[in-house]
């Protein structure tokens, strides 16, 4: 059986993700426009939140997918201080614009569902502020990656921030079980089927989730490809200017 | 076929509208850089190739 460590060699990536991605892709697609208009034209208003409720399968799997991108982040991030597989490195730097997209999504869309139901765009509660802090360590990642030239220190740098920050990842999640004052309800989700949404919400929103998953795969397959390239010619581009400076 | 949303009309429909923009965008930046880097790193083959 093939080690998952073989995915590690960037010719290998390559090769794999060529013929998964457009598979990836299409499911995503369908995934999420099924989700979507299931959500959206399929399903009755709340009796509390009116037809707000249909924000809903937007801001979950956004926020859901805000927090997990970054954890997906933080592993690939150990794995490459531990093992040094540039591909893992690489596979981080290419999630963080889609997670904070994702984090964006998640603050738009609660500050334009928290306005017509708490009278509020914005409350400092502990997860909408967490979630802040969290958008902004996305921000400080990537402007880490960008200021930094040397790709190796690059990485480094930036899986240490990434460790650091997922003090916050962790805390958007569980900041409304921690502290009890905030305007923020409980979960949307839980394997106790008392705890969550009604089912006529639960479905289309699982399929949602789903289409959001599929998407995030989609674009860090696609993005760590780039990333790959990118960085094959950054080594090609360093390799002319030793040429010229040897010739000169 | 459009649902009645009611009051809530405008909320709904800017964060649907929100959401969108900012997915189209994300996936387009991806595939637009994509071609780029791709394009880009043909080339510089091709001159490493040529010597």
């Amino acid at each position: 059986m093939a080690s998952i460590w073989e995915y590690a060699n960037p010719r290998k990536f390559l090769a794999t993700t060529d013929v998964v991605l457009p598979w990836v892709t299409a499911l995503a697609a369908i995934t999420l426009v099924a989700g979507l208009i299931w959500g959206f034209f399929f399903t009755p208003d709340d009796y509390k939140q009116g037809s707000t409720v249909k924000i809903i399968y937007l801001h979950v799997p956004s926020a859901l997918m805000a927090i997990n991108a970054w954890l997906m982040m933080l592993v690939a991030s150990l794995i490459w201080l531990v093992r040094r597989h540039h591909v893992s490195a690489l596979a981080a730097r290419a999630a963080a614009p889609v997670g904070a997209t994702f984090t964006l999504i998640a603050l738009a869309t609660g500050a334009i569902w928290g306005q017509p139901m708490w009278g509020t765009w914005w409350a400092w509660d502990p997860r909408l502020t967490s979630f802040l802090i969290l958008f902004l360590f996305y921000l400080g990642y990537m402007a880490l990656w960008q200021a930094v030239e040397n790709p190796d220190t690059a990485a480094d740098l930036t899986s240490v921030l990434c460790i650091v920050g997922s003090v916050f990842a962790v805390l958007s999640r569980y900041a409304v079980n921690f502290w009890n004052q905030g305007l923020h309800q409980g979960a949307s989700l839980s394997l106790d089927r008392e705890e969550h949404v009604a089912d006529v919400f639960y479905y289309p929103l699982l399929v949602s989730i789903a289409g959001f998953v599929l998407l995030f795969i989609a674009l860090v397959l696609l993005r760590t490809r780039t990333e790959i390239r990118a960085r094959r010619l950054y080594a090609l581009a360093a390799r002319e200017r030793m040429g010229q400076g040897a010739a000169g | 076929m459009m649902p009645d949303l009611g009051k809530y009309a405008l909320a709904v429909l800017s964060a649907y509208g929100v959401s969108l923009v900012l997915i189209a965008a994300i996936v387009a930046q991806s595939v637009l850089r994509a071609r780029r880097v791709r394009r880009e790193l043909e080339k510089a083959e091709a001159r490493h190739r040529n010597g």
